[in-house]
């Protein structure tokens, strides 16, 4: 990250650190308010538990909006007033596939009066347990598992546009358009970019210098560059989306987390040449006996290396996230001088300190990589392995 | 959460940060050391405090 000597720069880092804060606070105050209401309907009842009651109300609710900001969601909300039931967002296109193809608006759910929709003469409802979407009868029933919770009912195949697809169709756009303007720039000026997006010649530079080079070498880094500099801009932008006001967490997802390992892990075993296969199955210049025993260990290593990209970048993000939520939420169970500036400072600083997470993480995800594919590629250096 | 998953919450972060602060540690030694190698040096420190990280927070998702 750089941040120039010029102050005002640096007054426009901090306000971009203070974004989060903005967001989070909005969405927590229609809720705070809303306790506020329902104490003021109910005071007479119990009165000795008041206010117990009241601050584990406060706290459960904190828990539960912390919980639906880090899932993914079928429609889009930038913030609500629970008070009044409005919510301000916009709705997102639901595609199923359950036999045939269904779509319509996620708008439907909170229009018919139950809950259901029909489409194509089956019924949908979107359970508010795990936020996804089940076939149901007309009347809506849903049908729980008693030990988990979670509904038996069919889940079709869901392929909506939910929050992060929308974002992850929104980074890559972005990312195409930034791209295709920066290699432009360089024919167009005889080398030399112009405008905003020259701002990431020095990060392309540094990925292919740093990062690429000195970890795959330089007679094989070129055909890697490509995949290399797109998770790492793809990371790197979702992270920094994550630390925005609209409220999204697509790093801090399981599923999209696991599909980068996933193609890392498809990329270093088929461009892998013989000595990668050869350093697994038949380790060289060790006994024979060691030979037999290193190889179920190698064998797990080539799992555990993208098990471990995915856990990596899925655990950081969603930490920061609920970490940052908690603090903020800690406004609303002190009510009184100390908590507002408390939790303002902490989460201005743990603000700033996620920016440096953001690329961090992006970094290492692309480090690693780069490292399983040097990995890949080795030539044998080995004098015995000669004879 | 049961009381022996934060016990062993806790521990796990107490093993992982040692880990960490070693490394940071003898990074830094080694920086002073050799300052022109710093580049280098902070590479593998992070891959190394990367890996420690990994080992932590697939311990504490098992936990």
């Amino acid at each position: 990250m750089v941040i120039s000597r010029k102050p005002s720069h640096l007054i426009v880092a901090a306000l971009l650190a203070l974004m989060p804060l903005l967001s989070i606070a909005n969405e927590n105050h229609g809720e705070a308010t809303s306790t506020h209401a329902t104490e003021a309907v109910a005071p007479a009842g119990e009165e000795g538990h008041g206010e117990g009651h009241e601050t584990g109300d406060i706290r459960s609710e904190i828990k539960s909006h912390i919980n639906h900001h880090v899932l993914d969601s079928h429609d889009f909300t930038l913030f609500a007033d629970d008070k009044e039931g409005k919510h301000f967002g916009f709705p997102l296109p639901v595609i199923l596939w359950d036999g045939e193809l269904h779509m319509f608006s996620s708008a439907e759910f909170h229009h018919a009066e139950n809950g259901v929709v029909e489409s194509n003469g089956k019924y949908y409802v979107l359970s508010h347990h795990d936020g996804k979407i089940y076939r149901t009868d007309a009347s809506g029933t849903l049908t729980e598992d008693e030990k988990s919770g979670h509904p038996t009912n069919v889940h079709p195949i869901d392929l909506s546009i939910t929050k992060s697809v929308l974002f992850i169709i929104i980074t890559a756009i972005l990312m195409f358009f930034l791209f295709t303007r920066l290699a432009k720039s360089y024919a167009k000026n005889g080398g030399i970019p112009k405008g905003m997006v020259r701002i990431f010649e020095p990060l392309v530079v540094f990925i292919r210098d740093e990062i690429a080079i000195p970890n795959i070498g330089e007679k094989n880094y070129k055909k890697y560059m490509s995949y290399l500099l797109t998770i790492f801009f793809f990371i790197l932008f979702l992270n920094l989306f994550g630390l925005t006001p609209l409220g999204v967490n697509v790093t801090g997802n399981l599923t999209i987390t696991f599909s980068l390992a996933i193609l890392t892990f498809l990329i270093t075993n088929l461009t892998a040449n013989k000595n990668y296969w050869g350093h697994i199955f038949w380790m060289p210049g060790v006994p024979y006996l060691m030979r037999i025993v290193l190889a179920p260990i190698e064998l797990l290593g080539v799992f555990i290396k993208p098990f471990s990209l995915m856990i990596r970048l899925y655990a950081n993000i969603f930490a920061g996230h609920i970490v940052i939520m908690s603090i903020i939420g800690l406004m609303f169970i002190f009510k009184s001088w100390i908590g507002s500036p408390l939790s303002f400072g902490l989460a201005f600083v743990l603000s700033i300190l996620e920016i440096l997470v953001a690329f961090l993480q992006a970094y290492i995800f692309t480090m690693l990589t780069a490292l399983y594919f040097g990995s890949a590629n080795e030539e044998h250096h080995h004098e015995e392995a000669h004879h | 959460m049961t009381i022996p998953n934060i016990v062993g919450a806790g521990l796990i972060v107490i093993g992982a940060g040692l880990g960490i602060g070693k490394i940071g540690g003898s990074a830094m030694e080694a920086i002073a050391r050799q300052p022109e190698a710093s580049g280098k040096i902070q590479t593998a420190m992070l891959i190394a405090a990367a890996l420690i990280e990994g080992i932590g927070f697939a311990a504490l998702f098992a936990a």
